[in-house]
């Protein structure tokens, strides 16, 4: 067990130093750099004072001397300015001696610099933006969840029926649909003119400081409705399963009620699978995060992200790639974890 | 002249599609007579899910087909004085034209765009699930069969991928910048390449002990393959048949980076399965190379839940791609894709939401289509 713990957290490092790396790698493109000095300076930079910023800023070392700095592992670079003379480094902030600067400032120390696009500091964006998005996803889940088992214990119950049927063909119809379709949908049945219901908001601006029944029901139900039609019919699968199992049968002989059977013996172990399908839906909501909440202009993580990308804002790129990257791993392993202790079955050594 | 009514615009619109209903009339009718003979195809006429599903794709596939024949405008010229006007809407200076669908922000038709998108998807959905699955098969066979390091090796790398955010990739990877760096190049080159060295083995294990015949089909497919590739991946083909543009490169790429290492892990699964099956050990005592028993006795046997893998990859894809278009990544802003179209009506939705809707329920039907065909597959593929 401990071995497995440790061998499999060995591999989650490896998996992140490599993404990481892939991510610094694809937002340092030349390109990226090149638009980036022109927006830090001026759009009428020459290329050869393009390429002397870039050299004078540290931008001109090897890629991975520069990831090690970024990531805090390799001391911040140093230089004096061949004309002024004025030293300057990574880790010296404005007003402060080259001497007194840390030798490393990275994201292990909690340095991520500062954003582009908002002009602040991108360890309290990226806090902020998580806090809207965390609570879209909590509302989410209490909406997905329960609302997906129902579906599928109740279609998987009893397989083959007609209630099993309209509820498999409910959930198909939710997996075909993705968030930029229900969303349009929704918002032209609940919000637009031409229908008149307007029982919901079309935008979700409010409800990142006060989430209403109002403007916060249609981000939410577009964003669950998508994840709840795959779990649902994960848990059909498995309640099917279980059902045909030789111990209900011989629970129902004993002369057990139906639903007794269902709630006491089918239940436990037909939520097995749907477990881990519902832990790694979150990396999954990722995509229908930043959908979602481009489409109802909610300000989280998701809307932060194409920000970052549209105003090459590669410092806050980052930053929201290694979150999102993190957060992949992480419901990854508690999936694994979480699986080997709910299934007695499968003993990993 | 006057605006058509409902009735009138249904009419129009189903008069539209005669092309289409035609299609789909000849080739149910002889799947139906001939079902006897088609294998796994004609018992899904036995599923009413599965003919509701086959029914939805055929439509697309068939309107794709036809599109020129069934638009009733240009896709991409602007008619003044149509700018977001009504369905049903008169052609201003053209006898007895009419805007179906209404017209969009630009002026142009709404319903001509949605049946001109049809042929973007369905250009690129397919082929770029079918590369992934070469690149899936061709790795994911020898991962599941020899084990060891191999696996670790390509299992590492598939969930390296896995691990990757769909949507940061795509932010990453489609952008017109990284095209001067050459990274799509050389993910093309890479990707482009399991085709050729799939058919290649394929032969190989199969004709050894018939030169002759092996010589043409290696010969062919290096020719074949070869000329493809230049042009595919490098766009240096001397004949400039296959030519495709950087754009859709680009997009094509990054689907197939993102679709194969999925496909990976399902073909190492099987094979993993099938490996201990009793027909594979006679193969292999029979003295059958490893490559043999790979794509000519596991692989056949794992087709049922790869080819209901394929349907549902193929929606998946769909709306990876509406992603894309969604988000403006990778596609011309004149394109009629759907995901792009639906993300140009959405910013009028509240006013006029009739250029975004038609859109959406077209990916809908497609994508629904391809769900319910993929499961009326696996329930008569079950039945075995």
């Amino acid at each position: 067990m401990i071995t497995f713990l440790i061998r499999r957290s060995g591999v989650m490092l490896l998996t992140a130093f490599c993404l990481t790396f892939i991510v610094f790698f694809l937002t340092n493109l030349e390109p990226n750099l090149e638009k980036l000095t022109k927006s830090e300076g001026n759009m009428r930079m020459t290329d050869t004072e393009v390429q002397s910023w870039l050299e004078n800023n540290g931008y001109r070392q090897p890629l991975i001397k520069r990831y090690g700095e970024w990531l805090g592992i390799a001391p911040g670079w140093t230089r004096t300015h061949p004309e002024t003379g004025k030293a300057t480094g990574r880790c010296v902030k404005a007003g402060t001696a080259i001497a007194d600067a840390p030798r490393f400032c990275g994201l292990l120390q909690g340095e991520w610099g500062k954003s582009l696009v908002f002009k602040a500091d991108i360890s309290g964006i990226v806090a902020e933006k998580l806090g809207h998005t965390g609570k879209l996803m909590l509302a989410v889940m209490l909406v997905m969840v329960p609302a997906a088992l129902i579906i599928g214990v109740i279609a998987g119950m009893r397989e083959g029926t007609k209630t099993d049927r309209s509820l498999s063909a409910f959930s198909i119809l939710t997996t075909s649909t993705p968030e930029y379709v229900t969303g349009v949908i929704f918002i032209v049945i609940f919000s637009s003119k031409l229908v008149g219901l307007r029982w919901f908001k079309g935008t979700a601006t409010t409800a990142m400081e006060n989430a209403t029944f109002e403007n916060f029901t249609l981000p939410v139900v577009t964003l669950a409705l998508y994840g709840v039609g795959y779990i649902a019919r994960m848990t059909r699968a498995s309640m099917a399963e279980v059902m045909t199992e030789q111990y209900i049968r011989t629970a129902r002989l004993k002369g057990m009620s139906f639903g007794g059977v269902v709630v006491k013996h089918a239940l436990r172990n037909a939520l097995i699978a749907p477990f881990t399908v519902i832990i790694l839906q979150i990396p999954w909501l990722l995509t229908g995060v930043v959908i979602v909440e481009t489409l109802f202009n909610y300000k989280g993580f998701g809307w932060t992200l194409v920000q970052a990308v549209g105003n090459n804002d590669i410092e806050l790129l980052l930053a929201v790639s290694v979150v999102a990257v993190f957060v992949v791993l992480v419901t990854q392993l508690i999936s694994d974890i979480g699986y080997m202790f709910l299934n007695p079955r499968i003993r990993v050594n | 002249m006057e605006r058509l009514t409902g009735l009138e615009i249904t009419t129009r619109i189903l008069q539209q599609f005669t092309p289409v209903w035609i299609g789909l009339a000849v080739i149910l009718l002889l799947s139906v007579l001939l079902r006897k003979r088609l294998g796994l195809y004609g018992r899904l006429f036995s599923s009413p899910i599965g003919v509701a599903g086959l029914i939805l794709v055929l439509f697309w596939v068939l309107t794709a087909i036809f599109a020129d024949m069934i638009v009733t405008a240009d896709h991409l010229s602007q008619v003044s004085g149509m700018k977001n006007k009504l369905p049903g809407w008169p052609v201003r200076g053209a006898e007895g034209e009419f805007y179906l669908l209404g017209g969009d922000n630009l002026a142009r038709d709404v319903f001509s765009r949605m049946v001109m998108g049809s042929r973007v998807v369905l250009a690129i959905a397919p082929a770029a699930t079918l590369f992934a699955f070469m690149v899936g098969i061709t790795l994911g066979l020898p991962a599941g069969f020899y084990g060891g390091r191999l696996d670790t090796g390509l299992s590492f790398l598939a969930n390296l991928v896995l691990a990757f955010p769909v949507i940061l990739l795509f932010f990453l990877l489609v952008t017109p910048e990284i095209r001067a760096t050459g990274v799509p190049l050389v993910l093309s080159g890479v990707l482009f390449l399991f085709p050729i060295i799939f058919f290649l083995l394929l032969f190989t294990s199969r004709f050894r002990e018939r030169p002759g015949l092996l010589a043409v089909l290696v010969l062919a497919t290096l020719i074949l393959g070869g000329w493809a590739y230049s042009g595919l991946a490098f766009n240096a083909d001397p004949l400039n048949v296959f030519y495709m543009d950087p754009n859709l490169l680009n997009i094509f790429v990054s689907v197939v980076f993102v679709n194969s290492p999925t496909v990976f892990r399902i073909v190492r699964g099987l094979t993993i399965d099938i490996k201990t099956r009793d027909y594979v050990a006679a193969a292999q005592t029979r003295g059958e190379r490893p490559w043999y028993v790979m794509l000519w006795e596991v692989l056949p046997n794992a087709r049922g839940p790869l080819i209901v893998d394929f349907c549902l990859r193929i929606g998946y894809t769909t709306i990876l791609l509406g992603t894309l278009g969604f988000f403006g990544l990778g596609v011309t802003p004149e394109s009629p894709d759907w995901g792009l179209t639906i993300n140009e009506g959405r910013k009028l939705l509240q006013v006029y939401p009739h250029p975004a809707l038609p859109p959406t329920f077209a990916l809908m039907s497609l994508v629904l289509g391809l769900n319910l065909l993929a499961d009326g597959l696996r329930e008569e593929s079950l039945k075995d």
